[in-house]
């Protein structure tokens, strides 16, 4: 298996880091706000560890936000070599070269997820990965994910689930790539269920387009049509023409390795009988 | 009084894959995504600058798909034209160099 992204030699964890590991990308962040401090680790519990290696380092400066809704879209955009996210409650910036940046942001927790969405996005687009608005599960050691726009069932499915299932996330599925494998890790980026998924990965077999009705029943998706929805619901943030180049080739790949069905289900528990 | 040629390019503002027989396109300006049927497909790939629509009608979508002249060309004409109002085609009167 290859590991897309390895560290650099000089991001060697300092102790009083707090490093956030999703997607088996650890990204430190630096902050000395005991309180800040308190809210990361109501976010990001399983994630979240002291000191450590790091491939990524954000110093975090808080401040008063300008403005703040959650729901606002981010800019995204690359100057002078560096991204640069900004949103009413949050600035950040940071260098794919030399992997570290600085967040200018409100203390609170949706505007440190927003930048760690952002930012994972960006460094799965390089390496023919991506968020998905998906929920996804693991059964029997194999990942099935569950996507959709708001409304599609994303978090119905994921209630549905009976005990032998592990919930990777009811929002925003990780999808990364090793050579010809595609792997979805937990996340902590939870829709209406408000839990964080569990922190583990597991081969993804399968994708289900969802749409609710009368019964249950699966369909295969043909390729293009598989492509389109999928792109449709794959985050991405930034206005650079490369980018999404890298996202539409991923979401190519990703379909012809992975079956895409569409899902057209009754809600409850039976549905999970097609699954796994 | 003769119709004036048209001849057809790809934007270099898109990424397109064909799958199957039929394709996807996404503008790398503003992210819209375009599906085009088989029949969409055969006149996007013979999309290559100098070959005027005209042969592209003849040779690729009457031949292949058994469509009257006069449809087909009623229906390129609003094909294309859809797609290079996105930006996605560019749309000229004279041989377009690559």
């Amino acid at each position: 298996m290859t590991v897309l992204m390895k560290p650099p030699s000089q991001a060697k964890g300092r102790d009083q880091d707090v490093v956030i590991e999703i997607g088996g990308i650890p990204i430190a962040l630096e902050t000395t706000d005991a309180g800040f401090l308190d809210i990361l680790r109501g976010r990001y519990g399983d994630y979240m560890r002291l000191g450590g290696r790091s491939e990524f380092r954000f110093r975090v400066e808080l401040v008063e936000p300008e403005t703040f809704n959650p729901d606002d879209d981010a800019t995204v955009w690359l100057e002078d070599g560096e991204w640069r996210l900004e949103r009413g409650d949050f600035r950040a910036r940071w260098s794919p070269e030399t992997r570290q940046g600085l967040i200018h942001q409100a203390p609170n927790p949706y505007s440190i997820d927003s930048v760690l969405r952002i930012t994972h996005t960006l460094l799965l687009a390089q390496a023919g990965g991506f968020l998905l608005h998906a929920s996804s599960a693991v059964r029997n050691g194999k990942a099935y994910l569950f996507s959709g726009l708001s409304e599609a069932g994303k978090t119905t499915i994921a209630r549905l689930a009976p005990p032998d299932v592990t919930l990777l996330t009811d929002e925003a599925s990780y999808v990364r790539r090793y050579d010809d494998q595609y792997l979805a890790y937990g996340t902590p980026f939870a829709g209406e269920l408000g839990e964080p998924g569990k922190n583990i990965s597991a081969p993804i077999a399968g994708v289900y387009l969802l749409a609710k009705g009368p019964e249950n029943s699966i369909t295969k998706v043909e390729p293009a049509e598989a492509t389109r929805r999928l792109l449709r619901n794959i985050l991405f943030f930034a206005h650079d023409a490369d980018l999404v180049n890298q996202v539409f080739e991923s979401a190519c790949a990703f379909v012809a390795a992975v079956p895409v069905y569409q899902l057209s289900f009754f809600p409850d528990a039976r549905v999970w009988d097609l699954i796994g | 009084m003769p119709q004036t040629e048209k001849y057809l390019s790809k934007s270099k503002t898109i990424a397109a894959r064909v799958l199957g027989d039929e394709t996807i396109i996404m503008s790398t300006v503003d992210s819209t995504i375009f599906m085009l049927n088989p029949t969409g497909t055969a006149i996007w790939q013979a999309a290559d600058g100098n070959t005027p629509l005209s042969r592209i009608i003849q040779e690729k979508v009457c031949a292949e798909f058994d469509v009257p002249i006069e449809q087909a060309e009623a229906d390129a004409e609003d094909f294309i034209a859809e797609l290079a109002s996105h930006g996605v085609l560019v749309i000229s009167e004279q041989p377009i160099p690559r």
